[in-house]
């Protein structure tokens, strides 16, 4: 018998509209136990708001959302959660100590916790320096500090390399890397595909406030596509699309991509030369999320038009 | 609940600002109380700062036995726009920095944390008061000390109601920024109406009214300013000659104490309400 696990996160139909604005249109997510979920999308997308509402910051216009099997906001859900939701406010006259010691008030949280998530997040030494001193990878930091307080089993955090420098990005995700390898509970934003593909295991794709699609990035990854370089170009994108399909086959500046297998190589390299096209490239490969983030954002973007 | 009062004195007693709003309010208590009625006293009877009242009676006002009158008298208007102040910057900068979104995702409920702020600013308000009478009675017992005056103090009940007085005068300031901070989000928009409203409106109002609408004085009499004024009155059994700015017998004590009560519970309310229902960006 299989047992069914309960997603920590479950979005149904999530609206939120600010007078005439759509900023979240039918959002539907779900997130499980123990994973790393990136929620990826252009800026504007919708992200941010999807996980304020998340957090009890705002409220939806419609829809369900559960969160650890409760409502957003609320003290229970709050006491298993940790986030950092856009960029980390904190108190500027407060060194980062103060600002989590206050902070652990508010959560009720023992002082011994603060040394532990300034240590895990390589903040200890600078731990008695005024936040507004800080650089934006030291305050980066602090805020997943404090999302890390209270020893959550959710962790949800809004882009948490934004503006980072290269190695403050590295550093980054292989914090969350291991937060996620601990057994906790990861939902990240990005904007940034690497990232995603770097460190989750299951993607979300926002675009224009409308999941366009839920996947294991693995298997995103692992789907298979044709590259081929032919002259002309034009004809054999004709050729391909009628026997392919029209959605399989996508005309880049000097190359065609066909979203088929390489079992079918042959049989492509046979269509184009019968059709006297002269084929210079024909190989495999594994489709980038790249590809596909901008495959359905903009199939998204043309539905919205 | 405790916790998040905890924070809030954390928060206020290592920020720079509210203790530069203390000693404003210390400095301006200490001139306007003390140093320059003394320098009117001292030089001579002829003095401007002292026309038309004798020597004597400028000086009782600089004794231990009138120390309330010179630790509170200027709460209504002054330390009353500072006390203003005080609550714009602490509720209203929790907006500006987008601290709120930080606390709100611990685990505290809005409800909880705004009582914790606002526990927090009523105790900062009491340590305010009790920190310009320990200077107001410094004062009056070296000036007692120098012209061989009196040691007479007020009464433990006098003290105490003095106390009581000007921390709800002050409160209810503090409440009053406190409030527009939450309805704007913001610092500067409730610092500018506030104090406009404090050291201007309300006066040209009372003016206004007195000389051509006497109809509508219940309506000047109603206001907060007035009623902060009329307490201080009361408590301090000044004289209206001897009275500062603000400080007038409008309506009577016990009435200013329930207007003054029903204003802070007014303010309180409007900022949980608003606190709770509005999206915090």
């Amino acid at each position: 018998m299989t047992k069914t696990v309960e997603p920590l996160v479950r979005v149904t139909g999530l609206t939120k509209r600010y007078g005439d604005t759509l900023a979240v249109d039918g959002v539907d997510l779900m997130v499980r136990p123990g994973e790393v979920y990136g929620f990826l999308g252009p800026n504007g997308a919708g992200k941010t708001t999807t996980l304020r509402i998340l957090t009890g910051l705002i409220s939806p216009t419609s829809g369900t959302v559960r969160v650890l099997g409760g409502s957003p906001g609320q003290a229970q859900v709050l006491a298993r959660t940790g986030s950092m939701i856009e960029s980390p406010a904190f108190y500027p006259y407060l060194s980062g100590l103060d600002n989590l010691r206050l902070l652990a008030e508010y959560a009720g949280v023992a002082r011994a916790k603060i040394d532990e998530v300034l240590e895990l997040v390589d903040l200890a030494d600078r731990a008695k320096d005024r936040f507004s001193t800080y650089s934006l990878g030291m305050k980066q930091r602090l805020g997943v500090a404090a999302a890390l307080l209270k020893d959550p089993e959710l962790v949800i955090l809004d882009e948490p390399t934004n503006g980072l420098d290269p190695a403050g990005m590295r550093d980054m995700r292989r914090l969350i890397r291991e937060l996620g390898s601990g057994g906790r509970t990861v939902l990240l934003s990005s904007h940034l595909l690497g990232e995603v593909q770097q460190i989750c295991d299951r993607v979300g794709i926002i675009s224009a406030g409308r999941m366009v699609a839920e996947h294991d990035v693995e298997e995103l990854r692992n789907e298979q596509e044709l590259v081929i370089r032919a002259r002309p170009l034009e004809s054999a994108h004709s050729v391909l699309r009628r026997v392919l399909g029209g959605d399989a086959v996508r005309l880049y500046d000097d190359t065609l991509r066909a979203t088929v297998g390489p079992n079918r190589a042959a049989e492509v390299n046979r269509l184009l030369v019968e059709a006297g096209i002269a084929v210079s490239e024909l190989r495999s490969t594994e489709r980038a999320l790249e590809d596909v983030f901008f495959e359905l954002t903009t199939e998204e973007k043309a539905h919205a038009g | 609940m405790l916790g998040s009062y905890r924070a809030e004195l954390l928060k206020l007693r290592k920020r720079g600002a509210v203790w530069v709003l203390f000693a404003a309010g210390l400095v301006l208590s200490l001139i306007f109380g003390y140093l320059l009625p003394y320098l009117g006293y001292a030089t001579g009877e002829e003095n401007q700062q002292t026309s038309g009242i004798p020597r004597s009676e400028v000086l009782r006002g600089l004794l231990p036995e009138r120390v309330m009158d010179n630790t509170i008298g200027g709460y209504p208007v002054f330390a009353g726009a500072l006390a203003l102040v005080l609550g714009a910057i602490v509720v209203g900068g929790e907006y500006t920095w987008g601290t709120l979104k930080t606390i709100l995702s611990q685990r505290p409920g809005r409800g909880t944390v705004l009582v914790g702020q606002l526990l927090g600013l009523l105790t900062m308000i009491a340590l305010w008061v009790v920190g310009m009478f320990a200077a107001c009675a410094l004062c009056s017992i070296g000036i007692a000390a120098v012209e061989n005056g009196s040691m007479n103090w007020p009464g433990p009940l006098d003290l105490l109601t003095g106390f009581a007085g000007g921390w709800l005068v002050l409160s209810v300031w503090c409440l009053a920024g406190a409030v527009l901070a939450v309805a704007f989000r913001n610092v500067a928009l409730p610092i500018g109406l506030g104090v406009v409203w404090i050291l201007g409106v309300e006066a040209l109002f009372a003016g206004v009214v007195t000389s051509l609408l006497p109809d509508l004085e219940f309506l000047a009499d109603a206001m907060p300013g007035a009623n902060a004024g009329a307490l201080v009155f009361a408590v301090t059994g000044m004289t209206a000659t001897d009275a500062p700015p603000g400080v007038r017998d409008a309506v009577s004590g016990d009435r200013a104490l329930w207007t003054l009560l029903a204003y802070a519970a007014v303010f309180v309310v409007l900022a949980l309400v608003t606190t709770r229902r509005r999206d915090i960006a």
